[in-house]
């Protein structure tokens, strides 16, 4: 059985090429590059375990929408399906419009006029993400008869966040306020919504 | 633990000992659960808790793997497939009401071994660890009964799944970028239900791993006592087999009158009638309300609703994540040596308005997001917090509690060096004058 080589042992100095004071052998550099190298390999080896659950190519091919909203009278709203989720499209009467512009912005969570929410010249139509920006729920007030909340815009039954009628949080824990999503007029009633 | 009195594993039988030098598994079983284990002789049926919670998670395996022959985790057809099961397949409908009933079931025999082992203080030194081990088991069952109450794709699994996965948008910066992880898109569709259906198969497993580690760790200080005092002497033990395997057999022929009663006259009582509408990614239930073994925490979540330095958001989340977070210190927020609230008045009393409160907050959590239930529920939250960080750290240091009995089994006979064997019946006891030794 050998014997261990001791540091500062001046027989094995040679050999290992270590230096007698600060203890360190050249094998101790081998020990932790074997042990980086080793880490890296599980690491490139679990990094595709955990990014498989991240979406899939066909669930990334995101397409755009088109909407005809010569239907859509003033003062209806309709839902439409876009990336999994709905939108909400509101046309708006000018009394609507004018509460929206007209309300009182100061101590809102989120703060935003209503010039910033819509587009202009398409003033009258409200487009929005309808999923309350709490944790995801769909708001109701869009359809005729549904409870708009006490804001008279759109409640959420999930966790009671209640939104004004251009979409702004008012009440509840929502922290933002629904989100407007990218859209194009294509026409006067033809909007792309992506 | 094998305490000095074990009654060692002897092989009866030549396959018995040849089988025993080999691989001492029938040892292993007897220093566990059979006459080899030696517990505590005044554990009353709050004890049999443990027991019925690992029989609870054996019919939820049983029952999800049959489930699991018959279930189609796809959007498209997973209604209909649990609607077949329930129609078609061969005692279908029992299988699926076993299941659905058995998580609710394992919920209420859990919610009450933690209530024992909070009023007994089991989670106190040596058993630290025991208790540790059961609040992971707490938070991978709620996440088992989640996933699982998602797979049949109903309106509340739908909008359940959507509000949950949210919770973690809540989280600064990297929030969104784990919601579009967990369900492998941008809202919840078929790949968030196929994981779901991996994941729900596959945590049962880790949670019997954690169990079997649970039993190991209880075993080794052996069982706490509603005395709270620890084991001194052979007068204070009788072994788990036949004694306390046959207690746990008539708790478990409880539990199942009980769970039957439900299971065939009253299968839907605990579940939400909106679970039988189809998912619907356009529309939220008007009266959305999770399982109702999560409401206390949910109204914890939803007790949040207004900004203060975080957004109310984030608070409740944090909040709701910290109620159950915060079991896992209460070996430390609580530092009586007294364990057993049996002899701690004033700490009893607090215990008990905890339960109410607990009580308030399911109620709460049930009920809609609306005044009155919204400033209740916010009360009942600060009172949660408020009893662990304050109320039972103070208290622990300022009561007085009650004398203890010297010894378990003090406490059990009054003094009486009998067993307080029935009349007629010869005195078995350990206390018992010594008969005849038998001849060498």
């Amino acid at each position: 059985m050998a014997t261990a080589p001791e540091a500062g042992d001046k027989s094995v100095e040679g050999v290992v090429g270590h230096t007698a004071d600060d203890g360190v052998h050249r094998r101790d550099f081998i020990y932790v590059a074997t042990a980086a190298f080793g880490s890296v390999g599980a690491a490139a080896a679990i990094w595709p375990f955990v990014d498989q659950m991240n979406p899939s190519a066909d669930v990334l091919a995101l397409a755009s929408v088109e909407v005809n909203l010569s239907q859509v009278a003033p003062g209806q709203g309709i839902k439409v399906s876009w990336r999994g989720k709905p939108v909400f499209i509101q046309h708006l009467t000018p009394e609507q419009m004018a509460e929206a512009q007209n309300a009182d912005l100061s101590g809102l969570r989120d703060a935003q006029t209503f010039e910033e929410r819509t587009q202009e010249g398409h003033r009258q139509y409200l487009i929005q993400v309808g999923v309350c920006t709490h944790l995801g729920c769909i708001p109701s007030g869009t359809a005729a008869g549904e409870v708009k909340g006490d804001f008279n815009g759109w409640f959420c039954p999930c966790h009671g966040s209640h939104y004004d009628n251009a979409g702004r949080i008012r009440k509840g824990p929502a922290p933002t306020n629904l989100e407007v999503p990218e859209y194009t007029f294509l026409s006067d009633t033809n909007v792309r919504i992506g | 633990m094998s305490f000095g009195w074990s009654k060692p594993y002897e092989p009866t039988s030549a396959l018995g000992k040849w089988f025993d030098e080999r691989l001492p598994v029938p040892r292993l079983v007897h220093g566990s659960l059979g006459g080899g284990y030696e517990v505590p002789r005044n554990i009353n049926y709050f004890y049999n808790f443990g027991v019925l919670a690992g029989l609870a998670l054996v019919i939820q395996i049983v029952t999800g793997v049959v489930l699991a022959m018959h279930y189609a985790a796809n959007t498209e057809v997973a209604f209909s497939s649990v609607e077949h099961i329930m129609r078609d397949v061969n005692y279908g409908w029992l299988m699926r009401y076993m299941h659905a009933n058995g998580a609710s079931f394992f919920f209420i025999v859990v919610y009450v071994h933690m209530w024992r082992g909070l009023y007994y203080g089991s989670y106190k030194a040596p058993r630290e660890l025991v208790w540790m081990l059961g609040v992971v088991i707490f938070l991978l069952m709620m996440a088992t009964a989640f996933m699982g109450y998602v797979l049949p794709w109903g309106q509340m699994s739908f909008w359940g799944a959507t509000v949950i996965t949210n919770l973690f948008s809540a989280i600064p910066v990297v929030g969104d970028a784990i919601v579009t992880f967990l369900l492998g898109g941008f809202a919840v569709d078929n790949a968030t239900l196929n994981r779901f259906f991996s994941l729900h198969f596959l945590l049962p497993f880790i949670i019997a791993g954690v169990v079997m580690l649970k039993i190991w760790s209880l075993h080794i200080p052996g069982s706490n006592n509603p005395t709270g005092v620890e084991v001194k002497g052979p007068a204070d033990t009788i072994p788990f087999h036949p004694y306390f395997t046959a207690k746990d057999l008539f708790g478990v022929g409880v539990y199942l009158t009980i769970f039957s009663i439900f299971l065939f006259f009253m299968p839907n009582f605990l579940g939400h009638p909106d679970n039988y509408i189809e998912a619907n990614a356009l529309a939220t239930p008007e009266h959305i309300v999770p399982e109702w073994y999560f409401w206390p925490f949910y109204a914890i979540l939803r007790a949040f609703t207004f900004d203060f330095i975080l957004e109310a958001k984030l608070w409740g989340v944090v909040a709701m994540v910290s109620a159950i977070v915060l079991l896992f210190f209460l070996p430390w927020l609580d530092s009586s040596p007294v364990k057993s609230m049996r002899y701690r008045p004033k700490a009893r009393m607090w215990t008990y308005v905890l339960l109410a409160d607990i009580l308030i907050l399911s109620w709460c959590g049930g009920a809609v997001a609306e005044q009155p239930y919204i400033i209740i529920s916010q009360i009942a939250a600060i009172y949660y917090f408020a009893h662990f960080l304050i109320i039972l750290p103070l208290v622990s240091r300022t009561e007085t509690p009650l004398p203890l009995p010297a010894s378990i089994s003090e406490a059990v006979l009054k003094g009486d060096a009998s067993t307080g064997a029935p009349a007629g019946i010869t005195d078995t006891g350990r206390n018992a004058a010594p008969t005849a030794q038998p001849a060498e």
